[in-house]
């Protein structure tokens, strides 16, 4: 006697806007989830970085140092230490639960677009307008980069780290995959400005997101486009781009006011949310469940699958999906 | 002339300027007032002292004191405040330039002083004082020399005493024959513009021996000087050309008519003319001749009248031109000229200028084309670095660096022809050596001068070279003989035993094959470099370091990534049609860094590189005009090769690109 197979998930969105944080920054230039998805970043272009709780929405603590607007962060695996980069041309390693910078790195010749730490904390990526991405040392004291890399012909609007490789999407139109394993350079011609780079979660596509409002889903090994995702407006921003935890659709922020969200395999919109008016800048997916943070103007939004007080009961309730 | 004026008619001669014959009938002219009565010279000062005496100047002002208003002494002030200083006077003061001048009773004239004398000289004596001084019971101390002061000769003199000349001779290879008559003592002739001697002063020993023994040579006969005045004309050598007043009176009337004058006349035709513009008539002119004392139209007085301003014979036309050699411009000519040409050229004519009687024929000057430049011709000029040695310690270098300004350095193949000494320059010439004493003896001491501190050199040098300072040094920062590489492989041996401390450096660095002579030349040059050049202090070498890059090896090539990606076009389309793939995708040898290999925990895939990054090949530099054609077949937006500069490519079929700005946001 065989059991039945259970039933496959329904691909779940996360259409519900939960909770909204007015984050008091100016404009919110990032928003980022860490690494376990309780907290999320802000970076603001106020200088400053705030760290909040994602299920209370409170204010945990204020981080400043920066010289200019935060443009990105991201938070260690441990959550002990935090990286931003700003237009100030440095890149701060923070302590979290003092506030206090732990370094100052200096070395960009322009503004650090994106940051990142690798897996074990040990190197922080930036990628900055210069067309360099550096490689920092957090275990040393030194203040030079291990390495810089500088293939790109334009600046680097987005970077994204895996185990053994780097990616990096470039305003020059090209995607270029660093691997540390194999000692190679993959470069993917996009022939459109580069805003957002994204690995898939089984790490055998890479998402791309350009000014030509198409986002593309290649694959990693052959460069060949998987999927093609458009209907969103990304003309002149850089925006975000994702997938989800599951990778079951990808997600895109337009400048229209929405965050558009299509089917994976089929390529067909399935969710298109109703963010606000102005240009929504920043999304950030949950690690593992399927809730979105997205930022629009001085405010983040919070969105789950499902209403806040359904969930609260525990109950599995089936969510109809509302197709736009 | 006046007074040389034979008339071959009469038999006597006539001295001074016959009055002026007294015609009755004419209108009396109004008498001279006294005032008027004065000869003044070109710059309206009164000519002469009246009656007195014939010859000198005149003196003050208009023959009177001081000025206008009388004797004004100069800046002579005494007050009870301002007690007048002593006003030492110089006779100069009282003169003008007629006194300083050529004629004048203090001429001046321009001497070579003392600085400007001997000076090729003291190259050797400044040595030779130099290295004495050290070795000097008082070192640095040159009482001795001072002592003995030599003789101040000129320049030239010295050169050809020691080269064997003596006073009386002549300069020049010497003579098998019977020497000229050689001149008295030239010694004590002035070497400046002299007047020719009258007649040749000769010798009266005209029997002298016949007997002359075979091979005996002499020096040449001594020659002539000659005047310096400097010439400024065109005209032939001693050409004075003619008075233009004496013309004018008539060639009959100025009588003999002496193109080559003397010196003292040539001033003398300037005065044939006041400042009236008078003609001045007569033969003899000059500052102290000519009309009596205030008189203005001198000429009224002593107009000269010859038979030669008649003509003897009847309707005899002038013989040639009636110019009688004139050259002068035609408008002083008498004769009147056919003067149509002169019509179109009115009013164009430059004052003092007329038309030329003749066309003269313009000499065609070959117009020369540039010079053909040789294929590879390549208009840089590249100064060979003028390796200067120093021919003692570096105690005499600092001596002779502070009385020099420079160090001479020998040997005529560094240093241009201007640098060797007569003993160089005579085997370069070719010339048989000199049998005298002084070639030998001067050689002699040059020589001394080099040999005893050769020792002390190479301890120098090995005590520099093997200090620590030196050692630290690890690149070998001057290569003295960079064009000659086995030379410079020696030199670098020679150091790099140096540094060890080991004292038979030289020795051992020398090339056996070469010959002695060489060997000795380069064991010095060697030694000298080594002094010169050593590694700078630690103090001042800390504050310097190695360019990153060497400027000047390798300006042809340019570093390039070694790969390069496909063309763009090729993407483009690719993209355009969503054929993602291999159209789109390249791949390349990428090198991490092994510290970022570790940080990542993975192994790292290239051990043994010592580069990081994408390797990279130097290429030769190319710009967009390596593929310039004048072909106007070749294709100009042919891409450029694959090793081009990365700005080509950036620029050639980039679409715009977009730079977006996250701060636009808000």
């Amino acid at each position: 006697m065989s059991f039945p197979q259970p039933k496959p998930e329904i691909p779940q969105v996360p259409q519900h806007l939960l909770r909204t944080i007015d984050c008091q920054q100016g404009a919110v230039r990032a928003v980022r989830f860490n690494a376990d998805g309780n907290y999320l970043l802000s970076c603001g272009s106020d200088k400053s970085l705030k760290l909040w709780s994602v299920s209370r929405g409170t204010l945990l603590k204020t981080y400043s140092g920066h010289g200019y607007e935060v443009l990105d962060a991201d938070g260690s695996y441990d959550n002990s230490q935090l990286c931003s980069c700003s237009s100030d041309k440095t890149v701060i390693l923070w302590d979290v639960a003092t506030g206090q910078v732990t370094r100052k790195l200096r070395g960009h010749a322009g503004k650090v677009n994106c940051v990142q730490f690798n897996e074990e904390a040990t190197v922080i990526l930036s990628g900055s307008i210069d067309g360099t991405v550096r490689c920092w040392d957090t275990r040393s004291r030194k203040f030079d980069p291990i390495q810089i890399l500088d293939e790109a012909r334009d600046g680097i609007s987005s970077l994204k780290v895996s185990e053994h490789e780097l990616l990096t999407g470039s305003v020059d139109g090209r995607v270029r995959r660093y691997d540390l394993r194999m000692g190679q350079l993959h470069v993917d011609f996009i022939n459109s400005p580069v805003t957002c780079v994204c690995f898939s979660a089984d790490a055998q596509c890479t998402l791309t997101s350009s000014l030509d409002s198409t986002v593309r889903l290649l694959d990693k090994s052959t460069g060949e486009m998987l999927g093609e995702y458009t209907g969103h407006t990304m003309k002149g921003y850089k925006l975000d781009c994702c997938l989800s935890s599951k990778d079951t659709h990808i997600l895109s922020c337009s400048e229209d006011g929405h965050v558009y969200c299509w089917d994976l395999v089929e390529g067909s919109l399935t969710l298109k949310l109703p963010v606000g008016k102005a240009v929504v800048q920043s999304l950030s997916f949950h690690p593992s469940e399927t809730f979105l943070l997205t930022s629009m103007e001085g405010r983040v939004q919070v969105w789950g699958v499902e209403p806040e007080e359904t969930e609260e009961d525990g109950d599995v309730v089936v969510v109809k999906k509302e197709k736009v | 002339n006046m007074a040389s004026d034979n008339d071959s008619d009469e038999d006597f001669v006539s001295f001074g300027t016959p009055l002026e014959p007294l015609e009755e009938g004419n209108p009396l002219r109004k008498p001279v007032p006294v005032y008027e009565q004065t000869v003044k010279d070109e710059k309206g000062r009164y000519q002469r002292f009246h009656g007195a005496f014939t010859g000198g100047f005149s003196a003050g002002y208009f023959n009177t004191v001081g000025t206008k208003e009388g004797w004004t002494p100069s800046t002579f002030v005494s007050s009870r405040q301002q007690k007048a200083e002593r006003q030492n006077a110089r006779p100069e003061d009282f003169m003008d330039e007629e006194d300083l001048g050529e004629h004048g009773i203090a001429p001046r004239e321009i001497t070579t002083t003392a600085e400007f004398g001997p000076g090729r000289k003291d190259l050797i004596r400044d040595k030779a004082r130099a290295i004495s001084s050290l070795s000097a019971p008082i070192p640095g101390d040159t009482l001795l020399e001072d002592l003995v002061a030599p003789a101040r000769t000129s320049i030239g003199v010295e050169l050809l005493t020691k080269m064997g000349w003596k006073d009386g001779q002549g300069v020049g290879p010497r003579v098998k024959r019977r020497p000229g008559k050689l001149k008295a003592d030239p010694s004590t002739r002035p070497l400046g513009p002299v007047l020719p001697p009258h007649g040749s002063e000769e010798s009266q020993d005209e029997e002298e021996d016949e007997f002359v023994p075979e091979n005996v040579t002499f020096a040449p006969k001594d020659v002539t000087p000659i005047d310096f005045t400097p010439k400024v004309d065109l005209h032939g050598l001693g050409y004075r050309g003619l008075n233009p007043l004496a013309a004018l009176r008539g060639a009959p009337a100025a009588g003999h008519i002496n193109l080559f004058t003397m010196d003292s006349d040539r001033s003398t035709s300037l005065f044939g003319e006041d400042k009236k513009g008078h003609k001045r008539r007569g033969g003899v002119s000059g500052q102290a001749f000519g009309v009596g004392a205030m008189e203005d139209d001198d000429d009224d007085i002593y107009h000269r009248d010859t038979m030669s301003n008649y003509d003897a014979v009847l309707g005899g036309e002038e013989p040639g031109d009636g110019l009688y050699g004139w050259t002068a411009p035609q408008q002083y000519s008498r004769k009147k000229k056919d003067h149509s040409k002169d019509a179109a050229y009115l009013g164009k004519i430059i004052e003092g200028f007329t038309l030329a009687s003749e066309k003269t024929e313009t000499k065609t000057v070959g117009i020369f084309p540039p010079p053909n430049l040789p294929r590879d011709f390549r208009p840089v000029h590249y100064f060979r670095p003028v390796v200067d040695m120093s021919n003692a310690s570096s105690m005499v270098v600092q001596a002779l660096q502070t009385s020099r300004g420079h160090m001479v350095q020998e040997g005529p193949s560094q240093g241009g022809r201007h640098q060797l000494d007569s003993a160089q320059r005579r085997e370069l010439l070719g010339e048989a050596t000199l049998q005298g004493r002084h070639a030998s003896l001067w050689a002699a001491c040059l020589l001394l001068t080099r040999f005893p501190l050769a020792e002390q050199q190479q301890m120098e040098a090995l005590s520099v070279w093997s200090s620590p300072t030196a050692q630290a040094q690890t690149g070998q920062t001057f290569k003295p003989f960079e064009k000659t590489p086995h030379k410079q492989a020696r030199y670098d041996h020679y150091i790099e035993k140096l540094k060890q401390g080991d004292r038979d450096a030289l020795e051992a660095s020398l090339d056996p094959c070469m010959t002695e002579w060489e060997r000795g030349r380069e064991r010095d040059e060697f030694v000298r470099a080594a002094l010169l050049y050593k590694p700078s202090s630690s103090s001042l070498s800390g504050r310097f370091t190695r360019g990153k890059h060497d400027d000047s090896v390798d300006q042809d090539t340019v570093e390039v990534k070694r790969d390069q990606e496909n063309d763009v076009d090729d993407k483009q389309a690719a993209v355009k049609m969503k054929m993602f793939g291999k159209l789109t995708r390249d791949t390349f040898e990428w090198h991490p860094d092994k510290l970022l290999c570790k940080r990542f925990n993975v192994p790292d895939p290239y051990p043994g590189s010592g580069f990081v990054g994408m390797p990279t090949v130097k290429r030769d530099k190319f710009s967009v005009f390596n593929f310039l054609t004048l072909d106007s077949t070749a294709s100009t937006t042919a891409s450029p090769a694959p090793q081009g500069n990365r700005q080509d490519r950036m620029y050639s079929t980039e679409g715009p690109v977009n730079s977006f700005d996250s701060q636009n946001m808000v």
